[in-house]
């Protein structure tokens, strides 16, 4: 065992608050898969609260290895353009996978990316105006690999659910998030 | 009925003599942190799962780089054609990982509300007004030192309704990317000497002392410069488990 490098104290979450949506959200932020691909695959839901409500304010970012297995991402998510410092789009070429979406007025989320390669997950990170400390979970989309998961294989059936993306047609998913409740998402705490 | 601030003040005081009392070290605030209003329905009731995987994605994470910022997105005064109103400040320091490491190259976002406590958002609606050369918001990348510097104005406290007669205390928002998707942090840093602190249920939220006082700036006067701007430093350390560390030389 190495030793606990950690020796240096963090410094403390706080919420995102209800008002990050003039700097956080970027045009393009739900568009991971380079604009035309044809193995494009979408991934939508909702945020929804302890009684069931849609939350309008809630972000939801995306990271994930290319389809090609590659864990090293690619600069250029948020393209900025120099002459009116506005954005100016992802490229349209480089998959950077990384995405973050803003939750719509009805609490719906929706990306565009490509099939993860090496792993069977996209990995999510939820904040959320009341949510004091963000929090993680994963997206396995349906396929061998998933069902060979080791981390779904320790869950109960019914909170393994909460982790499965189900297909609503082809290439178009559905993964709620249940911060609270009966059908609460399975969130994770990495160690 | 709603809250008043006693009733809150109360429970703030309740939740923190808990904390003393379970006498277990705790860095991030409880997400279950009932005087904060909105947390109630908006946090998990089950403990999370915990992933021992060295094989995780979540060890690795985005990276940025100099298309992802332009030279003026640092200075939230340069984003109009005008001066904006209020107290002109720089806000500047390092980001580390836990080892006490630079984290280089990584996205520094911030965004904040103006010198009279608005926010340049829609949602936002109460009576202070609006700056036309000011919208609080702002990016850069970290450098080989793993330093950041923003220039802005102080942001002015405003009232919100958790509580009857609550006001947040100056704050300015921050969202922080490490190497690895783990150590992503978002979070709010506050002014020294801010007597709104022992009403503020997001600040008491984390409810250890020198914690939160992790989450208060100093006063620099070497940052400050004649006639323009006073100085603040605030470093910012990003947390992550001790398996973001068997991955050497990354
Ligand atoms: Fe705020």
């Amino acid at each position: 065992m190495s030793r606990d490098p950690r020796t240096v104290l963090p410094t403390p979450s706080q919420t995102v608050g209800p008002f990050y949506g003039y700097a956080l959200p970027f045009p393009g932020g739900p568009d991971i898969a380079p604009a035309g691909h044809p193995d494009t695959l979408t991934v939508h839901g909702h945020v929804y609260d302890g009684d069931g409500a849609p939350i309008p304010d809630a972000i939801v970012e995306i990271w994930q290895p290319g389809p090609d297995g590659d864990r090293s991402g690619a600069p250029g998510s948020l393209r900025r353009d120099p002459v009116t410092g506005g954005y100016a789009g992802r490229d349209g070429v480089t998959f950077t996978g990384f995405g973050r979406i803003a939750t719509d007025a009805d609490g719906h989320w929706a990306v565009r990316t490509l099939p993860p390669g090496g792993a069977p997950y996209l990995s999510v990170c939820v904040f959320a105006r009341g949510l004091l400390h963000h929090l993680y979970t994963r997206i396995y989309l349906p396929g061998p690999a998933t069902d060979a998961d080791p981390l779904l294989a320790g869950l109960a059936p019914e909170r393994r659910a909460t982790l499965l993306a189900t297909e609503d047609r082809p290439g178009v998913h559905r993964f709620d998030i249940r911060l609270q409740g009966a059908e609460e998402t399975v969130f994770l705490d990495f160690r | 009925m709603t809250p008043t601030q006693q009733d809150i003040s109360r429970e703030i005081d309740g939740e923190r003599q808990d904390y003393l009392a379970a006498g277990q070290v705790r860095h991030h605030p409880a997400r279950d942190y009932a005087p904060y209003r909105s947390s109630a329905l908006r946090h998990p009731l089950r403990p999370p799962v915990t992933v021992h995987d060295p094989e995780a994605v979540e060890l690795s994470g985005p990276v940025f780089g100099v298309t992802d910022v332009t030279e003026t997105d640092a200075d939230l005064t340069l984003a109009h054609t005008g001066e904006p109103l209020g107290e002109r400040i720089t806000v500047t320091g390092r980001v580390l990982d836990r080892a006490g490491r630079p984290v280089r190259g990584q996205l520094v976002e911030l965004w904040q509300a103006n010198a009279a406590g608005r926010y340049a958002h829609l949602r936002d609606q109460h009576p202070a007004p609006l700056d036309p050369n000011f919208t609080g918001f702002g990016r850069c990348l970290t450098d080989d030192r793993g330093a950041y510097s923003f220039t802005t104005i102080k942001p002015g406290a405003y009232p919100w309704r958790n509580h009857d007669n609550a006001w947040r205390p100056a704050h300015i928002h921050f969202s922080l990317f490490g190497t690895a998707f783990t150590q992503r942090l978002v979070t709010q840093m506050y002014f020294p000497g801010d007597p709104l602190f022992a009403y503020d249920p997001i600040l008491q939220s984390v409810t250890d002392d020198a914690a939160r006082e992790r989450l208060v700036a100093t006063y620099d006067h070497d940052l400050s410069t004649p006639e323009r701007s006073l100085g603040y430093r605030w470093d910012i350390v990003l947390d992550g488990p001790a398996a973001t560390w068997i991955e050497e030389g990354r």
